[in-house]
């Protein structure tokens, strides 16, 4: 059964009614919002538009399904952009959607994720209350930051109705540096010397076995003399690309479409010094993999049985979500049982509608 | 264990030279920075371990006797006043850093741990610790935590919430949990997110794994004086328009500046109505650029005068009359309050003027210092307590300022929380159902109610008014931001 609300009234009317439930925005990350058998999907694909927006402010407020790509439309014109780098724009993805993954892009590097920007959100909860949280205004140390916990709990702890950003202006131009290395435990020493360059980078990806991407954003003038010393840091086996060329490579990053269905899409939380060994375990298997933010996260197209993967993620102490696959698994590795979001959960949730999927983490 | 176990529990955790029973021991620990609270605490435990603490946490669950955690008890929303007759668990000697990986960008610290201290930790590395509250000398990590500290950086690199990766925390009965990790990335829900700025409700942070950032390569600082608050705050909106994307954005007014430059001689210009600040970094080149744009901007608004900081001396000159600001005014009065509020940017001015008046109505001093990137107001509200009726009265302002804050949009604490201070204007911003989850949460989190009662939430602590500067304050150690 598939219920579509258009507006938080009929939202916070339509919860209690259902015995579970199992959002989707966008769709662009399915194993998240596939229906399940006995699951009712609750649809917020009309829940959508920006509901203010002051670019004065760098604040916009938006309903949860609105589209990603229809707010990179709304604040381009005020040179304006979200430094999370929501990916899965063109797929479809929605900004509730985003924030409920907790995914974002290799440009959140510069300045930082989801959890950073977003600043308040209205959210539903299993009873079909409607609870504000934050505010929106950029600094707020008033009531609980509830919303921070709703990023990243995959529509399993309450619905995201309506949320609050702030904004960064956009950069005026970019350059990208793409490094070729021996292996991808030089390219490990690239990210770590480039961090060390002095020169503040928006992006640091690396793309096993022997590429690593780093983007640059800034005014038009400055950019060859930030390009020159990053040249110098990193030596001749780099070349640089501007405009069109620039975009491509971050496009492509964003689309994820390095990593085409049918594989699973599995995002895994990490630190720079477990690349190595993790690349190590992945090599022999030859998954297409993407290690961005400096080596915060890695993203792997897993071809076959997550149960592999699994096991390895386990013995590294990682932890794995499944963007795009089965979605009757979606974590996996390391899961340690965590009191406090479990709590969080038997209040906001107390009937268990949003545990369609099994608990996370 | 009814509560006459109580101590004899805690006897058995700590020794007794950890743990303060008598009066004259209790009595540093009975107020914080917002010196209009104060209360008797029944014992103080320093505790030296997270065991102690997870100890004293269970013992107090068990006894149903409210317990606060505390560090340098720097809170200016009475945070960190005791309960009346409750236990104090004190955290300074909690000050190891546990971790410390310059590679993963990390470190991994007791919640006693001095929020400057981090930085000097990372500075050989080239990175630092990012929140910058204007007690960084002195206010704790785990303070941070707890109140989501802000700073004047906060503009572009955010507050306390976004700069913790992870925490090992016990709950308000005993339990402990661990959320967050080492990654910028979550794997899950962002409970650590959650868990800051709970100013201690839900429990104690144990360990907290802060997050590094580079240190930028360069800083350039510059000073504007104007002839009028609001010119100041249009400068300011300007800015932000123009999409430049500065470190910091102050504003100090008249009666402020005079304040910190007895006080610190920081060179500010005299005779202005305003000064504002703006400190751009990042790497050199890109902030020569966003420099040259930012002093056009400056001498298109009007700016009487500007100075640029010729070099690191005098840019820690500059911020360190602005982060000693507070603790100057009380030069010019016996007494003040610090108002912490927000407006969206773009009414400052209006939310300037409006306190402006309401200064001239109540024939009560109003000083201005505030984060005006971030629209965070500071009213500094000036009455001598030797007067009858004159704290009552500047509280009635006071009220008014944030009253003012709510109606623009904005908020009624940006920084320094609700504490003890702010807790009636709570339900003015956020409506019953909102509080009510808050209360659930909360309860989720200590089943009896015992971690920091009667903080942000109510119910009232029993704490009684008086007022004054903090005896820190007074010999100059600390100061308020």
């Amino acid at each position: 059964m598939i219920v579509q609300p258009a507006s938080i009234d009929e939202l916070a009317e339509v919860v209690p009614a259902h015995v579970r439930l199992r959002v989707r925005g966008g769709g662009s990350k399915p194993a998240l919002s596939s229906p399940l058998p006995g699951v009712t999907t609750l649809d917020l694909s009309a829940l959508t538009g920006i509901t203010e927006h002051t670019p004065e402010e760098c604040v916009f407020t938006a309903l949860a399904g609105t589209p990603i790509a229809e707010i990179e439309r709304t604040l381009a014109p005020h040179r304006q952009y979200l430094p999370f780098d929501p990916p899965l724009a063109a797929a479809g993805a929605t900004l509730g959607g985003t924030v409920a993954a907790g995914f974002n892009g290799s440009c959140r590097y510069r300045f930082g994720g989801i959890r950073d920007f977003l600043i308040g959100a209205r959210v539903v909860d299993g009873r079909g209350r409607v609870i504000t949280s934050g505010g929106k205004v950029v600094k707020n140390a008033a009531g609980f930051l509830l919303h921070q916990a709703l990023v990243g709990s995959c529509g399993t702890i309450g619905v995201l109705a309506e949320l609050t950003f702030k904004v960064f202006p956009a950069a005026e131009a970019h350059a990208t540096i793409g490094v070729e290395v021996g292996d991808v435990a030089s390219a490990v020493r690239v990210v770590a010397s480039v961090q060390r360059a002095g020169i503040d980078l928006e992006a640091i990806d690396v793309v096993p076995p022997k590429r690593v991407w780093l983007r640059l954003g800034g005014f038009r003038s400055a950019l060859s003399t930030r390009v020159a010393i990053l040249q110098q840091a990193i030596g001749p086996n780099a070349m640089v690309l501007y405009g069109e060329d620039d975009a491509a490579v971050w496009r492509q990053a964003a689309d994820v479409s390095w990593a085409p269905a049918p594989a699973s899409l599995v995002r895994v939380p990490m630190t720079l010094p477990v690349l190595p060994g993790l690349d190590l375990c992945l090599a022999p298997t030859h998954a297409p993999r993407r290690y961005t933010i400096a080596g915060n996260l890695g993203l792997i197209a897993w071809p076959g049985t997550l149960d592999t993967l699994d096991t390895m993620l386990r013995d590294l102490g990682l932890t794995g979500q499944v963007l795009r696959g089965a979605p009757e698994r979606p974590w996996l590795g390391a899961l340690a049982p965590n009191a406090f979001e479990q709590r969080l959960r038997t209040v906001i949730d107390p009937d268990g509608r949003f545990a369609g999927v099994p608990a996370g983490r | 264990m009814d509560r006459d176990d109580l101590l004899a529990a805690l006897a058995r955790l700590v020794p007794p030279e950890r743990l303060l029973t008598r009066a004259g021991a209790l009595s540093a620990y009975e107020s914080d920075g917002l010196t209009a609270y104060r209360a008797r605490p029944r014992a103080v435990v320093l505790a030296e371990s997270a065991d102690e603490v997870i100890g004293t946490v269970r013992a107090c669950h068990a006894a149903r006797v409210p317990f606060m955690a505390r560090g340098s008890g720097t809170s200016l929303s009475g945070g960190a006043v005791p309960i009346e007759d409750g236990i104090v668990i004190a955290l300074n000697r909690m000050n190891r850093v546990l971790r410390f990986d310059p590679e993963a960008r990390v470190a991994v610290v007791e919640p006693g741990v001095v929020n400057l201290a981090v930085t000097a930790l990372a500075v050989p590395h080239g990175l630092y610790y990012a929140p910058d509250p204007s007690s960084q000398s002195v206010c704790t990590i785990g303070g941070n935590v707890a109140f989501n500290s802000g700073g004047a950086h906060c503009f572009r690199h955010g507050m306390t919430a976004n700069h913790v990766l992870g925490l090992r925390v016990v709950l308000g009965d005993g339990t402990v949990a661990v959320l967050g990790g080492d990654s910028l990335e979550q794997a899950g829900a962002d409970v650590t997110g959650l868990f800051v700025g709970s100013e201690g409700l839900f429990g104690v942070a144990l360990e907290i794994t802060l997050r590094l950032v580079a240190r930028p390569a360069v800083y350039r600082t510059v000073l504007a004086a104007y002839d009028s608050l609001q010119a100041a705050g249009d400068a300011v909106s300007r800015i932000i328009e123009s999409g430049l994307l500065p470190g910091a954005m102050e504003i100090m007014d008249r009666l402020a500046m005079d304040a910190a430059e007895a006080a610190v001689h920081a060179g500010y210009p005299t005779g202005a109505a305003a000064v504002l600040i703006v400190e751009c970094e990042g790497d050199a080149a890109q902030v020569a650029e966003e420099f040259e744009q930012l002093l056009r901007i400056l001498s298109a608004s009007g700016a009487a005068h500007t100075h640029v900081a010729a070099d690191d001396e005098e840019r820690a000159r500059i911020w360190k009359g602005r982060k000693s600001a507070f603790s100057a005014v009380g030069r010019l009065s016996p007494d003040f309050i610090v108002q912490d509020g927000v407006v969206p940017r773009a009414k400052l001015g209006e939310a300037l003027a409006t306190i402006e008046q309401l200064s001239r109505t109540h024939g009560i001093r109003v000083a201005n210092v505030f984060h005006a990137g971030d629209g965070n107001l500071h009213p500094l509200i000036l009455y001598d307590g030797r007067e009858p009726g004159a704290h009552d009265r500047a509280e009635v302002l006071a009220a008014e300022i944030l009253r003012l804050c709510i109606r623009l949009g904005g908020s009624i604490t940006g920084e320094h929380g609700v504490g003890l201070e702010k807790r009636a204007f709570l339900g003015e911003m956020y409506n019953e159902v909102d509080l009510d989850c808050m209360r659930r949460v909360r309860q989720a989190m200590d089943p009896h109610g015992v971690a920091n009662t009667g903080k942000k939430l109510g119910p009232p602590s029993g704490a009684t008014a008086s007022h004054g500067l903090h005896p820190l304050e007074r010999a100059g150690v600390i100061s308020r931001a």
